[in-house]
């Protein structure tokens, strides 16, 4: 303020007044209580009982963290400790909480190994998930299922790096091919990588020990870490599976569309569990005697089969969501179906898909844990099996199952909360 | 059918022919939409297609650049015979530009990404010269200061011009308009017409379903009036309107013009 206006004027308040308090009956808290809670007699009793059955159920598992106990060897130490204040014998997930992570069989001095994969997952898939980031750092994405698998697996290094060479070269070759046409482009993919694979192996049977991690089975695969393991690949393969189901599904090839139809509602008709029931038993009856055609991937493949049918209609209802005129503009501008596809339908559609997607990824993952019923011994095959029948936790019921929802709410709601931000960065429509 | 050399603001057509349209007909399922349609249309030809609702206008403009498939009869653009060949039907679309009723832009890209994903995917033009055309053609649209908006921002009528300049991003030598203002709100009417005599003046060759009459007078130099899938009458436009011959053109004319 100048000078020559303060004199002026004959008195300017040099300090701001604080705002006065309003009555207490019109602030915040108080006057939101009267005006949400007890705004009538039904509204009153309706609170009323409200209050009563958050006080029932804070009452029982209050006391029952409060007074539980972390220490002991078995629950006969935890009755001793906990007496009968009603406490939880949490000391079963201290004492148990490698198996519940990583099964019982996964040698114990590796754990480093699943641990560093799945600290990686967080440094590679941002990339994917967050579309801000650059678009070159997509090249460690790609890298990390073969490291990944290293990691976990072990074994020699060559075994996912030719892996990964042929997937490589088989793009190569399609790229050139696909100028020819596409059928031209597959064929060519599926001899450079078949090509890359046959030599590969013949390089890695040679030197089977080259950077070499000590291997560790499937079958000793457990724990959390196997719901991981199968939720996290089976998402992934069954995407862009399921964008192929879908697609196929609008084509205009008979063909094309009937395999699809076919495929998708056969899969959608029958539970998942009698398709693991086949992974496990049918299938050994169809490979040749003597092929160890590993469990784990025989459950992925009927994961992601089941799993792609579902996003393919997810998808589906994505795509007929576009009005018509999306087509036309893009054909109009001579793009191809590849480009149309690419870079104007499914970014849209998949969009307009994402809460399904995650619908039906949020089940696929919990539905990992129907694997615990082909005896293998994931999160809640550990808890049912090795760590219920012990002797030492006979009777944990509670808090063992508590423990398994924890780590699955926690996994769930961070998906369902990256979906809604994902959803809110796409929003670009303004309507 | 006289055909005029210039029209009354002079612009010029050429004798070389961008459309050829022989004998053709088109059916969905029994229903016969467009009855022997012939039509040749001129380099620098400015023509506006009349006629009241569902008599085969949209139909007939979108067989030209294959949105839709015609049965009988053949159609040539700019020399290139429209079959089934993809490669064919890929090419003439590049070179022919449609403007749409309701703009169908992509709403999930800004509007320089829209303008400059066509060039980009389909003429393989380099990034930086296809988003110096975009805004060269956004200035002539007259809204460069909205090219990092998404459409849903815009107004109709700037969706509307920036539609076009997507088209014209793409050098189109015909371009097609499928009533390109009749979603719009009369004030907006007139900046889409304003672009479009712009177009015209510049000579490029246009095909406009349109009930802009006021429109039609200024720029066409043939306008054809369509009615059950026919062609029933075509004139410059000052014979159309003054003096219609057929029976239906004066109905539909007198419904048009009369309030
Ligand atoms: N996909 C379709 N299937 C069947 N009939 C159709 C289809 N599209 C259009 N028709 C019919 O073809 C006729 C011509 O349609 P068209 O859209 O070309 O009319 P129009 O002259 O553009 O009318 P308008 O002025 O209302 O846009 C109409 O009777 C319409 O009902
Ligand atoms: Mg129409």
């Amino acid at each position: 303020m100048s000078d020559t206006h303060a004199e002026s004027v004959a008195f300017v308040r040099k300090t701001e007044i604080p705002p006065a308090p309003p009555p207490v009956t019109e602030t915040g808290a108080i006057k939101w209580v009267r005006e949400n809670l007890f705004s009538g007699p039904f509204n009153t009793i309706m609170t009323l009982l409200g209050l009563y059955v958050v006080y029932w159920l804070l009452s029982g598992v209050i006391p029952w963290i409060l007074n539980g106990t972390w220490e002991g060897s078995s629950i006969r130490d935890c009755r001793e400790i906990i007496g009968d204040t009603g406490g939880g014998c949490f000391a079963v997930l201290g004492e148990r909480w490698n198996q519940l992570l990583f099964g019982f069989e996964y040698p114990s001095e590796l754990y480093w190994r699943p641990t560093l994969a799945f600290i990686l997952l967080f440094v590679t898939v941002p990339q994917v998930l967050f579309i801000s980031l650059p678009r070159k750092l997509l090249i460690l994405t790609g890298l990390y299922p073969f490291l990944a698998y290293w990691l976990i697996w072990g074994g020699s290094i060559l075994i996912p790096f030719f892996a990964l060479v042929g997937l490589v070269l088989g793009y190569a070759a399609f790229t050139r091919a696909e100028r020819i046409n596409f059928a031209a482009g597959l064929a060519a993919f599926v001899v450079a990588a078949v090509v890359a694979w046959w030599l590969g192996g013949f390089l890695t049977a040679a030197a089977p020990n080259f950077l070499a991690l000590e291997a560790v089975d499937s079958r000793n695969m457990g724990g959390f870490m196997l719901n991981l393991i199968l939720g996290i690949v089976c998402v992934s393969l069954s995407l862009p599976l399921g964008i192929v189901l879908a697609l196929g599904r609008q084509s205009r090839m008979p063909l094309i569309k009937y395999v699809c139809v076919v495929f998708i509602e056969f899969v959608r008709g029958v539970p998942l569990i009698t398709l693991l029931f086949v992974a496990n038993v049918v299938l050994a009856y169809f490979l040749p005697p003597g092929t160890n055609f590993d469990l784990i991937l025989r459950v992925i493949i009927m994961i992601t089969l089941f799993a792609s049918a579902y996003i393919a209609e997810v998808i589906r209802g994505g795509l007929a969501a576009l009005p018509k005129g999306q087509y036309e503009a893009a054909d109009s501008l001579g793009l191809d179906y590849a480009q149309a596809m690419r870079l104007i339908i499914l970014p849209q559609a998949l969009k307009i898909s994402i809460p399904g997607i995650v619908n039906v990824a949020v089940g696929l993952f919990k539905d990992t844990t129907l694997v615990s019923i082909i005896s293998m011994f994931d999160l809640v095959g550990m808890i049912r099996g090795p760590i219920l029948s012990s002797t030492d936790w006979v009777g944990v019921y509670w808090e063992l199952w508590a423990a398994a929802c924890v780590l699955f709410f926690v996994v769930c709601y961070g998906i369902s909360q990256y979906s809604q931000w994902l959803e809110r960065q796409l929003q670009t429509d303004h309507r | 059918m006289a055909m005029a050399d210039t029209n009354p603001q002079g612009m010029t057509v050429s004798d070389e022919v961008a459309i050829e349209i022989k004998n053709m007909n088109k059916w969905y399922g029994q229903f016969h939409v467009l009855r022997d349609i012939d039509l040749t249309v001129h380099r620098g030809e400015r023509i506006v297609i009349c006629g009241p609702s569902g008599s085969g206008k949209s139909t007939l403009i979108r067989c030209i650049n294959a949105l839709e498939e015609h049965q009988q009869g053949s159609i040539v653009v700019d020399g290139t015979p429209l079959s089934s060949d993809l490669k064919n039907i890929d090419k003439i679309r590049s070179e022919v530009g449609m403007c749409f009723q309701h703009f169908n832009l992509f709403p999930h890209l800004t509007i320089l990404e829209n303008c400059t994903l066509a060039p980009l995917w389909v003429r393989k033009i380099p990034k930086k010269e296809a988003e110096e055309t975009a805004m060269y053609f956004l200035e002539k649209v007259k809204i460069p200061e909205q090219a990092d908006k998404y459409p849903g921002q815009l107004s109709g009528g700037q969706q509307q011009r920036v539609a076009i300049a997507r088209s014209l991003c793409m050098r189109p030598r015909i371009m097609l308009f499928d009533e390109p203002t009749s979603a719009l709100d009369p004030e907006m009417i007139k900046e889409v017409l304003d672009t479009m005599i712009q177009l015209a003046e510049e000579g490029m060759t246009m095909l406009c379903v349109t009930h802009e009459m006021g429109f039609a007078r200024q720029v066409a130099n043939r306008v054809i009036f369509m009615d059950a899938g026919q062609i029933v009458e075509q004139n410059e436009p000052e014979p159309f309107f003054k003096n219609p011959q057929n029976d239906r053109t004066k109905l539909f004319l007198s419904q048009i013009l009369g309030h």
